[in-house]
């Protein structure tokens, strides 16, 4: 039997049917593009959350007052005033695997300018900071040493500080704004952040010198916490536990007291959130693979009846001659372009919606190769099977009994 | 032994349906020898075995016992494959209810066969497909789908398709059940001239009419033959065609 014929009865069928062959296609389409668009909305969250996370800077360490676990009544973390400047400075002096430190106070701050007025945290930090949190500069200049030790009432503005008071495009850097009735000069606008993946403003900061916060607004010598940058990725677990040791004797704590303080890592954020992340992702993977089943039985189905129908048809082919092997092959090659064309505009479709969700719903979404070919060969796998299982059953009746089948 | 000289030979054919404990001997040790060149109508009541025989000669189907030769030729010890190239080459066959494709031009379903022999190139499979539509009347309705044919019209595209590959017989089961008396006798007509030719015709009907313009009949009744006699004052379709009362075209309504 000649391939060439076998393609040429295939063709011919497949012309003269060309509804069915819509239908059947519709199956594999919507199966491989669901897949493909639900999969590439888990993978786009999956890599926001991580991209998010390390603009916050993957190397830093964060010491919070209190802890964790105070005899037995379990507290939050910062919900104690323990920490002090020094034990900033000793953690700075004696701590090998960190090469910056900025001890960190915080207040929630009425800013006016002009006749314009917002609230926003202002955060008090050496200038160590803007290294440790990669906040980088627009405009201006971060504060130095000696506006550090002379408390200056000098500050750097967020991009949405700076809108919301001075109006959009304009360089605030010189002029005054009012922190709590007490004028400070601007002296830097900080870079666009955007918002990080918690829905928080990342602009939406002012960040002035620790000692003029702490002293001239907050009038106490506690910090909120202590921020440090280990030298590298490596060090961050020796850091810490050098700090927890350093802290724990600057607190004079004995062995059996436990630590009035949390060190966390940002690796252990990343941690938690990429655990969320995982448990979202098998969320949409599982969601993903019912509706790769439910495609599955959908081309099954619309497969298996079609074929099925055309039992009469294999008898008329059989009793003027076909082979079984001839049956099977002209099946198989309808099945094979009707999986593989369906699959295709499957995979565009999938793309295409992902696009959509991308440009009009603002989520981020990530295509795989993986799923592609995850959705694409089950399709195809699922529609040959159920093309060819009716097909080859029907070619190992007698003609006579084929040709009588209702 | 089988007689050499016979187109078909079958010896002791039996075929038993089995339903539940209960057995049906749809043929009940059927022995018969049709020489080359013969035109056989197989009669009987209904159930009496002529489709079974009919379909078992056809390959379509296969007996519980006995032996069938054809040309000679051991059919029982053929496989799948062979009975296959038997089909297609040797028998054309032909159905009560047409079995022909929906949706397919005549012209394709006459291919049909064709495209299941690796020895006829494209040209010639047309060539051929247009010829045997030309032999049966149809030479002007090639590209026509079955649903633009009437019943008499689509019988004769499955004559066509039957005729395609040369058979050496042509079996037809219940060629004219679903045809009107006109229809029917020009499928005769078809029938006389293939068989005047040299092609072996076996033709299962129950009708007394029809079989009257064959030349041997054979009678059935519960599988087995009773009667095997050569047709008296036998019809020709060309004169049964003549003595039609004409219908008027404008007497139609259409």
């Amino acid at each position: 039997m000649k391939i060439v014929n076998l393609i040429k009865i295939a063709y011919r069928s497949l012309s003269k049917n060309k509804f069915r062959v819509f239908l059947t296609m519709l199956g594999i389409i919507i199966g491989v593009a669901s897949v493909i668009t639900m999969l590439a909305i888990g993978e786009g969250s999956k890599q926001n959350i991580q991209t998010s996370i390390s603009s916050l800077g993957t190397n830093s360490i964060t010491v919070y007052a209190g802890s964790m676990n105070m005899g037995g009544v379990r507290m939050g973390a910062g919900s104690y005033s323990t920490l002090t400047e020094k034990d900033a400075d000793i953690i700075r002096a004696r701590c090998e695997y960190v090469n910056a430190v900025s001890p960190v106070v915080l207040k929630g701050s009425q800013i006016i300018a002009g006749s314009q007025n917002w609230h926003t945290i202002v955060y008090g930090g050496t200038s160590d900071y803007f290294a440790i949190r990669n906040l980088a500069i627009a405009s201006g200049n971060i504060f130095s040493t000696s506006d550090q030790r002379n408390a200056a009432k000098v500050c750097v503005l967020g991009q949405t500080v700076a809108t919301n008071l001075f109006g959009e495009g304009k360089d605030p850097v010189g002029s005054f704004v009012r922190i709590n009735s007490i004028p400070f000069r601007v002296i830097g606008l900080l870079e666009k952040k955007g918002q990080n993946t918690f829905g928080q403003d990342q602009d939406d900061v002012i960040v002035a010198p620790f000692s003029t916060v702490q002293k001239r607004m907050l009038s106490t010598i506690y910090l909120n916490s202590i921020l440090a940058s280990a030298k590298s990725e490596a060090d961050i677990e020796n850091a810490k536990d050098q700090i927890t040791e350093l802290v724990r004797m600057q607190h004079k704590l004995a062995i059996k007291d436990e630590d009035d303080f949390t060190v966390r890592s940002q690796a252990d954020i990343a941690n938690v959130f990429g655990s969320i992340s995982k448990v979202l992702t098998m969320l949409l993977a599982s969601i993903a693979s019912i509706s790769l089943l439910v495609g599955g039985i959908g081309i099954m189905n619309i497969m298996f009846v079609s074929v099925t129908e055309r039992t009469r048809e294999i008898g008329i082919r059989m009793a003027v001659g076909a082979k079984g092997r001839d049956v099977l092959i002209q099946f198989m090659i309808e099945a094979i372009f009707i999986s593989f064309i369906g699959g295709m505009i499957g995979i565009l479709l999938g793309i295409s919606v992902a696009g959509l969700i991308a440009k009009f719903g603002g989520w981020p979404v990530v295509i795989t190769m993986f799923s592609i070919l995850l959705s694409f060969i089950f399709s195809a796998a699922v529609g040959l099977f159920f093309g060819w299982y009716p097909a080859h059953k029907a070619s190992n009746l007698n003609p006579i009994d084929a040709l009588r089948y209702e | 032994m089988e007689n050499r000289n016979a187109l078909i030979s079958v010896k002791e054919l039996a075929k038993v349906y089995k339903t539940g404990d209960f057995e049906v001997h749809a043929l009940d040790n059927v022995t018969l020898d049709i020489d080359k060149g013969a035109f056989v109508a197989v009669m009987g009541p209904s159930g009496s075995g002529k489709s079974t025989f009919m379909n078992i000669l056809g390959c379509l189907d296969s007996p519980t016992t006995g032996e069938y030769y054809l040309e000679g030729m051991n059919v029982l010890k053929l496989n799948k494959n062979e009975l296959a190239e038997l089909r297609n080459g040797k028998i054309g066959f032909i159905f009560q209810s047409f079995n022909i494709l929906p949706r397919t031009s005549a012209l394709e379903n006459v291919e049909l066969p064709l495209l299941y022999n690796s020895r006829v190139n494209a040209r010639d499979r047309r060539q051929k497909a247009i010829e045997a539509l030309s032999s049966v009347g149809l030479g002007d309705r090639i590209h026509n789908l079955p649903n633009q044919l009437s019943g008499g019209q689509q019988q004769r595209v499955a004559i066509a398709r039957a005729l395609v590959n040369n058979p050496l017989i042509i079996m037809a089961d219940e060629p004219t059940g679903n045809l009107d008396t006109r229809s029917s006798y020009e499928i005769m007509n078809i029938f006389q001239a293939l068989n005047d030719k040299g092609i072996t015709i076996l033709m299962v009907t129950h009708e007394p009419d029809i079989a009257q313009f064959a030349q041997t009949n054979i009678m059935f009744r519960d599988g087995q033959i009773v009667s095997n006699e050569k047709v008296q004052d036998r019809k020709m379709a060309q004169e049964e065609l003549q003595k039609l009362p004409v219908i008027k075209r404008e007497n139609i309504l259409t």
